[in-house]
C-alpha cells in the first residue's frame, strides 16, 4: 500500500518513517515536513519521531555499509528535491541487494544521491574559503547563503580552526546559525539576523583586504569568465571584497553586539 | 607611510609570483595558538582575483627594495618605482587579522634582496619568528628562500615555514646570464638541494621522535617564467621533469611573462603574455605528475613546442592511434589514464564500478568521463559510442571543438585568427 508520510523534518524523523514503512509493509508515496500540508490523493499519515527506531535503521545500514550511512547523513542535508524518496530508495535497495551496487557510481539509484552529496560537498569546500567574518567587539560573526544545509558539514572546519575564538555563522537560506565558544558549539534556528555596521578597526581591516584583493590581480591577464567559473556569483553577496562603499565605512555608534549566544551550550551535533 | 599604502605597494610587487597554494600542511589546532592548516588535499582558495587566479595566502613582499637588477623584474634596482618595507609587527598584525576574518589561509612571504641575501633572510626570519612565537600563529606559511643565502639561515627559515620555494625564473643558464646577471644556476640549485635533504632528514626524525621539529613539511616548489627567453617547451618540460625526479619538488609553477619594461633582450612592452602556452605547460605538468607520462613522450627534438590546437594528451593520442581503442572493462589503470577525457578520478571510478558488473557506453558519463573527447578512444563491452563516425581529420576537428569553450576567451579569439591565416 502506498502512503504519504508527514514527519518533523529531522533526520531521526525520516529514519522513523523508514522504520514504519517496513513494519507496516507500506510503500512511501512521498514525504512532507513542516507546517505546509501537501495535498495528495494518497492516504497520508503523520509519523512521530522515535529515536529508538531511527537508531535501529541507521545501525542496520551501517552494518551493511558504513559508506552508505555517511551518504544518508550527508544526503539528508542536500537541496535535492524529494531527497527523502531518493534516500528511501537507496536504503531499500541496500536492504534488498546488499552493498555491491554502491561500487558502481552510475547505478541509477545511487547516482542521484551521490550527485546531490557531491553538490553539497562542493559547496562546503568552497565556503571554507569564501566565508567572511567580521570582528564585532571581540566576537566573530559571518553570514552565508548556501543552497544546501551546509552548517553541520562545515562547522567542524571552523570550530577546529578558530577553537579559541567566540564566533557565530548565520545561514540565511535555512535560518539557522552555528554558535561557538571555546570548547563548545551548537547549531540553532535563528529566524532573523541583521549584521551590525563595523567599528573603526573592523572597517579598516575590511578596507585593507579589499585593497589587497584589487591589487593582487594582474591587469594583463584579466579573465572574468575564469573567475566566475571558479567562484560563482551567488557567493559574492556575502564576501567582503564585493561589497559597496558603505560596507567599509565605520559606524559612529561604535561596536555593536552580536546575537546572544544560547546559554548553557550543549556540545554541538557531530558533523557527519 | 601608512599600512594601507605599504600593502598596496608590496602586493603589487609580489603579484607576479604564480605560486599560491596551501596544500600539504600538517598543522592541527593547538591550544593557545591561532589556526591550523587545511586538511583538504587541494588546499583552500579564499577568493579568486579578477584574473581568475586563486588567492589563498596573503602574498606580499617584506620589502621591494632590491640590490639586484634582473631585467625582467619590476623590482629591479634600476626601475623607478615607489619602495616600501613592512615592519615585522605590521606584517604579523595583518596576517593574524586577515586570518581571523577567514580572508586567507596564511602568509606567503617573499622579498626583494635588501643589502644582501643573508641580511634579507634575517629580516624574514625575524618577521616570521614574531608571527609564530609572539602572535602564536599556527596557520600556513610559505617563505621564499633567496638564492645565495647561507645554509644556516635557510635552515632556520625552514623550521618557521610550511613550504619553501626558490624561484629559478629563467629556465636556462644563458637566460640567467643575459637577464639576471646577479644570479647563477649554482646559487639557485644549492638551497634547493639543501631544502630537499633537510626535509627528508626531518621526516626520518619524525618517525623516531613524534615531537621532532618539522622542516618545511609541505616541501618546496619553484617558478619558471615562460616567454621571456627563447627556451622551448621541450626544454622547460625536461627541466621540470628533472626537478621532480632529482629535487623531489612538490610543484613547478609557470608564469607567462608580462612585459613590465622595455628592453632589447625582452619581448616588446605591448606583447601579450603567452597564456595559452602557460596553459599547455600546466596540462603537461599534470601528465608528468599524475598520469605517468615522461617529457620525451610528449615532445622531442623534432617537435619542441606544444600544439596550440589540442591539449598535450590529445596530441599524444593522435600520434599513437594504434594504442586505441582501449576497452574500459579490461584495461589496466595505467592504460585507462592514457585515454583523453579520462582522468585520475574517473579512471578509479571505472575500476571500482566494473567490479559490480560490465560497463556500457551510457555508464561512462556518469562515472565522470568526458565523452566529447573520450568517445574516439575507447570501447565499452566491445562497442564504441553509437553512430560515431570519424576520419583522422574530423577527429582532430572534434577534439579542437571539444576544448574550445574551456580555453580563456582571449585565447579562443587568438586561435580563430590563427586558423584564418593558416593555409588549409
Amino acid at each position: 500500500m502506498e502512503i504519504f508520510y508527514h514527519y518533523d523534518g529531522s533526520f531521526d524523523g525520516f529514519l522513523s518513517c523508514v522504520f514504519d514503512s517496513y513494519v507496516h509493509k507500506e510503500i512511501p508515496a512521498g514525504f512532507s515536513s513542516g507546517e505546509d500540508g501537501v495535498f495528495t490523493l494518497f492516504d497520508s499519515r503523520t509519523v512521530p519521531t522515535d529515536p529508538g527506531h531511527a537508531a535501529r535503521v541507521l545501525r542496520k545500514v551501517t552494518a551493511l555499509s558504513p559508506e552508505a550511512a555517511v551518504l544518508l547523513r550527508r544526503g539528508f542535508l542536500t537541496c535535492l528535491p524529494e531527497k527523502e524518496r531518493y534516500l528511501f530508495r537507496l536504503i531499500a535497495k541496500l536492504l534488498q541487494e546488499g552493498p555491491g551496487f554502491l561500487r558502481n557510481r552510475s547505478d541509477e539509484t545511487l547516482y542521484p544521491v551521490i550527485r546531490a552529496v557531491q553538490h553539497l560537498n562542493g559547496e562546503v569546500h568552497l565556503l571554507k574559503g569564501f566565508v567572511r567574518f567580521s570582528d564585532l567587539g571581540g566576537v566573530l560573526g559571518g553570514e552565508i547563503e548556501p543552497k544546501n544545509r551546509v552548517l553541520p558539514a562545515l562547522g567542524g572546519h571552523f570550530t577546529a580552526r578558530f577553537h579559541n575564538e567566540r564566533f557565530f555563522l548565520y545561514d540565511r537560506t535555512h535560518r539557522e546559525a552555528l554558535f561557538h565558544v571555546p570548547g563548545q558549539s551548537v547549531i540553532r534556528p535563528l529566524s532573523a539576523f541583521q549584521m551590525a555596521p563595523p567599528d573603526e578597526a573592523e572597517a579598516r581591516y575590511r578596507l585593507l583586504w579589499k585593497r589587497f584583493y584589487d591589487t593582487i590581480a594582474i591587469k594583463e591577464r584579466e579573465n572574468p569568465r575564469l573567475r566566475m567559473s571558479n567562484m560563482p556569483k551567488r557567493y559574492w553577496g556575502t564576501m567582503t571584497e564585493f561589497q559597496r562603499e558603505d560596507f567599509f565605512r565605520p559606524s559612529s555608534a561604535g561596536a555593536v553586539l552580536p546575537p546572544p549566544i544560547p546559554s548553557g551550550l550543549p556540545p554541538g551535533p557531530e558533523a557527519p | 607611510m601608512d599600512v594601507l599604502e605599504k600593502l598596496t605597494i608590496l602586493t603589487d610587487a609580489a603579484k607576479y609570483d604564480a605560486a599560491c597554494t596551501s596544500s600539504g600542511g600538517t598543522r592541527t589546532a593547538k591550544k593557545g595558538y591561532i589556526g591550523n592548516t587545511s586538511t583538504a588535499l587541494a588546499g583552500c582558495c579564499h577568493t579568486f582575483a579578477a584574473d581568475g587566479r586563486c588567492v589563498t595566502l596573503l602574498k606580499v613582499l617584506l620589502t621591494n627594495r632590491c640590490v639586484y637588477d634582473c631585467k625582467y623584474c619590476v623590482n629591479r634596482r634600476s626601475n623607478e618605482t615607489r619602495r616600501a618595507a613592512f615592519t615585522p609587527e605590521e606584517l604579523a598584525d595583518l596576517t593574524i587579522q586577515f586570518y581571523r576574518r577567514n580572508y586567507i589561509e596564511g602568509l606567503f612571504l617573499s622579498s626583494g634582496v635588501f643589502r644582501s641575501p643573508d641580511y634579507t633572510t634575517e629580516l624574514m626570519i625575524r618577521a616570521l619568528s614574531l608571527l609564530r612565537e609572539q602572535y602564536r600563529f599556527n596557520g600556513y606559511i610559505h617563505a621564499k628562500a633567496i638564492p645565495g643565502t647561507s645554509p644556516e639561515l635557510v635552515e632556520r627559515l625552514g623550521f618557521l615555514a610550511d613550504r619553501l620555494s626558490v624561484n629559478i625564473e629563467l629556465p636556462s643558464e644563458a637566460g640567467l646570464k643575459s637577464l639576471a646577471p646577479d644570479k647563477t644556476k649554482g646559487a639557485i640549485l644549492a638551497p634547493m638541494r639543501q631544502i630537499q635533504s633537510r626535509n627528508r632528514q626531518s621526516r626520518e626524525e619524525l618517525v623516531k621522535f613524534r615531537h621532532a621539529p618539522r622542516f618545511a613539511p609541505a616541501g618546496q616548489s619553484t617558478q619558471l617564467i615562460v616567454g621571456a627567453t627563447q627556451d622551448t617547451d621541450f626544454h622547460i618540460l625536461r627541466l621540470t621533469q628533472g626537478l621532480y625526479d632529482r629535487y623531489a619538488l612538490k610543484r613547478v609553477f609557470y608564469s607567462a611573462y608580462v612585459p613590465v619594461v622595455e628592453h632589447a633582450l625582452l619581448p616588446a612592452r605591448d606583447a601579450k603574455p603567452p597564456l595559452l602556452r602557460e596553459h599547455r605547460l600546466y596540462q603537461a605538468d599534470w601528465l608528468l605528475r599524475f598520469y605517468g607520462f615522461r617529457a620525451e613522450e610528449l615532445l622531442d627534438e623534432d617537435s619542441q613546442d606544444f600544439d596550440t590546437r589540442v591539449d598535450p594528451k590529445c596530441s599524444w593520442a593522435l600520434a599513437h592511434l594504434d594504442f586505441f581503442p582501449v576497452e574500459v572493462n579490461t584495461a589496466a589503470y595505467e592504460r585507462l589514464l592514457r585515454i583523453p577525457g579520462v582522468g585520475v578520478t574517473s579512471a578509479r571510478r571505472i575500476l571500482s564500478a566494473r567490479r559490480a558488473g560490465p560497463l556500457h557506453i551510457e555508464n561512462l558519463k556518469k562515472l565522470g568521463v568526458v565523452m566529447k573527447r573520450a568517445q574516439y578512444f575507447l570501447t565499452a563491452s566491445g562497442k564504441m559510442a553509437e553512430g560515431l563516425r570519424f576520419t583522422p581529420d574530423s577527429l582532430l576537428q572534434g577534439l579542437i571543438a571539444a576544448e574550445r569553450p574551456l580555453l580563456p576567451q582571449q585565447e579562443a579569439v587568438q586561435l580563430s585568427l590563427f586558423e584564418q591565416t593558416e593555409p588549409a
